[in-house]
Order: C-alpha cells, then sequence, then structure tokens
C-alpha cells in the first residue's frame, strides 16, 4: 500500500481509478444494447414499473442507461438530476412508487455489476479495483435518483395540499356587496392567514361591503387564530367591509374569553341565517339614509 | 460587512426610503414571491430605512438574495447607520407606540412584517437591522 | 410629488398619484388643511390605490389628517387599500379604528353623500 501521506503516492491512485473508470465506461458503451436489454428484462421480471408498458420502460431504461454512464464518465451528476425530476414528474401521476425507482435503479446497479465481474473474473486483483472505482459512483446515482424523486413526490404533495385547502375555503358572493365565506376543518396559522389573503382579494373582485365568516365547521381555535380573525376583520374594514362572524360555538367563544382575546371589535352573529339577515341590514342601512349613526358605530 | 454581491443604497432623504423598498420588492419580484409578502418586506423596510432619516440622518441599505441550506430562497435587507445609537433596545422592540409602551420606532411592526430579524445597536455606536423574507414557494 | 386636491360640491378629493415620500405627506396635510378651511368642506375623501405600501409614517400621517379635518367638522374617507397593503398595516397594528375608509372613491362619496342626506 502507498504511503497515504504522500500527495504524489494519493496523484498516482486517482490516476489509476481514473484511467478505471475510463475502461469502465468504455465496457459499458460498448455493450449498451445488451446491458439494457438485460436490465428491461430484469425490470419486467421483478414486476416493477408496472404502470409503464414495455416500449416505455425500455426507452425509460435506455435514458437512465446513458445517463448512467455519463455520471461514470464525468463525475456531475446535474444531467442525471435533471432527467430524474423529469422522469419523476412523468412518472408519479401514474402511480409509480419510491420503491419501484429505487428497485430499478439498484437492478441497474446490479446488471452492472454482473457483468463487470464476468468481464474481470480472470483476474481477482483488477475486478476488486473496478468494483471500489465503480461501486461509489454507482451509489451515489442511486442517491441521486432516489432523492429526486421523493422531492418531485413532495413536491407534488405540497402543490395538492394547497390546492385543496384553496378548494376547502371558497369566498362566495350570495347577493350583491356581500360575501360569505364559510370556513370548515381545523384552522391554522397559515391557512388562516391565506384565508384572509383569498378574503381580501375577494373583497376587491366583487367589490363587497359586507362579509360574513361562518366557522360553524370550525372545531376548536386558539389564541393564535382567534387574532387572525380579528386581524382579518380589521384588513377587511380598511378595505371599507364590515365583517360578521357567525357560527362561533359556545366553547369556543368561552375559550376565547380565557385567553383573553379581544374580541370586542368583532361583530358576531349566533347563526348563518342571522348574520345574512344583519348583513342585509347593514347594505340597506348604509345605501338609505341614517347612515352616519351606522358609520360611526363602526369606527 | 455586507457581502459583495448586494446592492446599496444610500439613504440620504426620505426619498431614498422609497427607492431602497422600491429595489428590494423588484429582487421580490424575481423570486416570484407572493405579492403579499412583497408588500411585507417593502413596509418593514421603509419602517427601518425611516429610522435612518429620522434618527440618524444618513446611512444605507444592502439589498440582496439568498439562498438558505433547504434551497430556500429569500431576499435579505440590511439597514446600516452611524446614528446615536438605541439605548432601550427592549423598550424600543415593544409594540405599542399608541400604548406610549414602546418608542415608536417601527421596529416592532417591521419585525412581525419578516421571517428573520435582528438588530445590533448601542449608544454612540450607530445601528444595523437586518431582515430576511422568505420566499413561501419551494 | 405634490398631490393634487380636487374639489367637487362640499367635498375635496385627494387622490394619491405615486409613491409619498414623507415630505409629500405632510405637503399634503398642510395642503388639505388649507383648503377645508378655503372651501369650508363637509368632506374629504383621501385615495389612496396607487399606494403599494403604506407603512406607520403614512399611516399615521392620514390618520392625522381625518383627525384635523374632523375637528374642522369635515369628515375624512380613506379609500381604495389594496388587499395586500391593508394585509401589512394590520400586521403592523395600524388598524385605522377611528377613521372611515370605503372600497374606492365611489363608494367614499356614496358613503359621504349619505351621511349628509341623513344629517
Amino acid at each position: 500500500m502507498a504511503d497515504p501521506t504522500d500527495p504524489t503516492a494519493v496523484n498516482g491512485q486517482q490516476d489509476a481509478r481514473d484511467d478505471l473508470l475510463s475502461e469502465l465506461v468504455s465496457h459499458l458503451s460498448n455493450n449498451r444494447t445488451e446491458l439494457r436489454q438485460e436490465w428491461a428484462r430484469r425490470i419486467g421480471e421483478a414486476r416493477l414499473l408496472t404502470a409503464l408498458t414495455e416500449e416505455e420502460i425500455f426507452s425509460e431504461a435506455t435514458s437512465v442507461y446513458d445517463n448512467y454512464v455519463e455520471v461514470l464518465e464525468t463525475g456531475s451528476v446535474e444531467a442525471l438530476q435533471d432527467y430524474a425530476r423529469n422522469l419523476s414528474e412523468r412518472i408519479i401521476p401514474r402511480g409509480v412508487e419510491t420503491d419501484e425507482v429505487l428497485g430499478i435503479v439498484l437492478l441497474l446497479r446490479d446488471v452492472l455489476a454482473r457483468s463487470l465481474f464476468e468481464k474481470y473474473q480472470a483476474d481477482f486483483q483488477v475486478l476488486n479495483e473496478v468494483l471500489d472505482a465503480y461501486e461509489p459512483a454507482a451509489n451515489r446515482i442511486a442517491n441521486t435518483v432516489g432523492v429526486n424523486f421523493v422531492q418531485e413526490r413532495e413536491r407534488i404533495i405540497r402543490q395538492q395540499q394547497e390546492a385543496i385547502r384553496e378548494l376547502s375555503t371558497p369566498v362566495l358572493q350570495v347577493r350583491e356587496r356581500l360575501l360569505i365565506l364559510p370556513i370548515i376543518g381545523v384552522l391554522d396559522g397559515q391557512r388562516a392567514r391565506q384565508l384572509t389573503e383569498q378574503l381580501l382579494r375577494g373583497i376587491r373582485t366583487n367589490r363587497a361591503r359586507v362579509v360574513v365568516i361562518d366557522i360553524t365547521g370550525v372545531p376548536a381555535i386558539d389564541s393564535t387564530v382567534a387574532n387572525h380573525l380579528v386581524q382579518t376583520v380589521d384588513a377587511s374594514r380598511l378595505m371599507g367591509a364590515s365583517v360578521i362572524i357567525t357560527g362561533l360555538s359556545s366553547e369556543i367563544a368561552q375559550t376565547l374569553v380565557t385567553l383573553g382575546v379581544d374580541l370586542s371589535k368583532v361583530n358576531a352573529v349566533g347563526d348563518l341565517q342571522g348574520g345574512i339577515e344583519e348583513a342585509e341590514r347593514l347594505l340597506g342601512y348604509t345605501v338609505i339614509s341614517g347612515a352616519v349613526d351606522k358609520a360611526d358605530d363602526r369606527v | 460587512m455586507a457581502p459583495d454581491a448586494a446592492e446599496r443604497i444610500a439613504i440620504d432623504s426620505d426619498a431614498d426610503v422609497v427607492t431602497a423598498r422600491q429595489r428590494a420588492r423588484a429582487l421580490a419580484v424575481t423570486l416570484e414571491m407572493p405579492s403579499t409578502d412583497q408588500t411585507l418586506l417593502a413596509t418593514a423596510i421603509s419602517e427601518i430605512a425611516r429610522n435612518i432619516t429620522t434618527y440618524a440622518v444618513r446611512g444605507e441599505v444592502f439589498i440582496e438574495l439568498v439562498r438558505d441550506a433547504k434551497g430556500r430562497r429569500g431576499v435579505k435587507v440590511v439597514a446600516r447607520d452611524q446614528g446615536p445609537g438605541i439605548a432601550d433596545l427592549e423598550r424600543a422592540l415593544t409594540d405599542g407606540y399608541t400604548t406610549g409602551g414602546g418608542l415608536g420606532l417601527g421596529l416592532p411592526g417591521a419585525r412581525r412584517l419578516v421571517d428573520e430579524f435582528d438588530i445590533q445597536t448601542a449608544p454612540g455606536e450607530g445601528t444595523t437591522v437586518t431582515l430576511v423574507k422568505w420566499s413561501r414557494s419551494a | 410629488m405634490a398631490v393634487p386636491i380636487l374639489k367637487q360640491g362640499p367635498f375635496l378629493i385627494a387622490s394619491i398619484q405615486s409613491a409619498l415620500t414623507d415630505t409629500d405627506v405632510l405637503q399634503l396635510r398642510d395642503d388639505v388643511m388649507a383648503q377645508v378651511t378655503r372651501h369650508r368642506s363637509k368632506g374629504i375623501i383621501v385615495d389612496v390605490t396607487s399606494l403599494d405600501v403604506m407603512d406607520s409614517f403614512v399611516s399615521r400621517s392620514l390618520r392625522g389628517i381625518a383627525m384635523m379635518t374632523r375637528l374642522r367638522g369635515a369628515e375624512t374617507v380613506i379609500v381604495g387599500i389594496q388587499p395586500e397593503v391593508a394585509f401589512a398595516m394590520v400586521q403592523l397594528g395600524m388598524s385605522f379604528e377611528d377613521v372611515q375608509t370605503a372600497l374606492d372613491l365611489e363608494e367614499g362619496l356614496a358613503l359621504l353623500e349619505a351621511g349628509f342626506l341623513g344629517t
């Protein structure tokens, strides 16, 4: 063994490893057709990627194979990363699972390793060195593909959560100048904030003057969310719209009072029906005379 | 020291306050930051840059794009002056100019508008406020 | 940049055209007070539609205008606060509780007119 502290020896080792890698790359390039076919066959045998057709599997296998060889050749995983992300984007909607993706990459690793065994079996020393050069690169590739797949999956899940959130808080226009925002489900800080932004935009687009926020479907409210609600009321008012909150259960009301949340500015009405009646009264009241008294009440 | 990549805006007059927040908003736009967050950021800058013109007369604001370990991107703003500094920092960061509890420097408000907020100050040593607004999208 | 102030009947309309510096805000305050006095206006609308930021200084100054004009017998309505700006103002703790607000110029005028029909 060379002295590891001797830099020339380290460089010499590195050179030797580079030579082995380039020999490896030319072996994989020369046997591209055969190895790809073997890999695709093993994928079928292992019943992986069943959501894809045989042709699709072969075409993806070819791309992964070529990217794989490129990583070994250049040491750069960037192109593979892009490809892995793109591949994930295409196959995730078709129901391909993480274990399948890891499975096919590990299979390729196995197929290639076996072909190396076959080629170098006569010389155990060389075989060892080839595998030493191959393994870290192969592991890095498996890691890159796996991580990118999982990241892409997480991104899609986040996107879907976002979409569900938006769906779950519709801003409804029930009549001119009147919006209803029925909130259903658990409110957390993030959702409360999103809801406020949505409502404020809704006020602008619908030229709303009164908003009824119905929280009958909200099981519990903590002080953070309650403060968000108060902020929603304030921000709506800045845009010229009054907010009525309905469906505040007596449990929630009690909690809020206990928590010391200042709800003095909040116009609360028992149920949605009563809230809409109050809203119509406000709308009518603002249009005809006597608005000044009403306006003074508000400030 | 602010890094080289940061854009520097000298704050000598109240018009520079407007320039600083407009530049920061332009950077936030390149990150496709939601417009609410752009507004929160611009408002926070307005608050801290105004402290410079009001108390230190002149100073500077640095604006740059940053990225955290998770790859999340954001806008970082450093507002620095050689002014009188703040003696009672705790009180300056206390909410409520209306209740007379705070100093009315707009610092507690600015802190609420951003994701990260740091202030270094001492009497006679000037003040450096650093804030970061992260982009919510991945 | 100075804010143009138009007289419309018993009301004044100050419509802010672009981002305001602190100097502009103070100028606006002085101009509004001078005009209210000159025309004995009953109401003032300050249109902030074009403002993409209303920080604590602008907010406090506008509130100040509203308070001062009220002492001269004129009600001020701030109109056109953008959704994002409203959100930021509330975060900042500027909720304008004692100031009249309306969606836009049209709503603001309706509010003032309704107010005077009623009295």
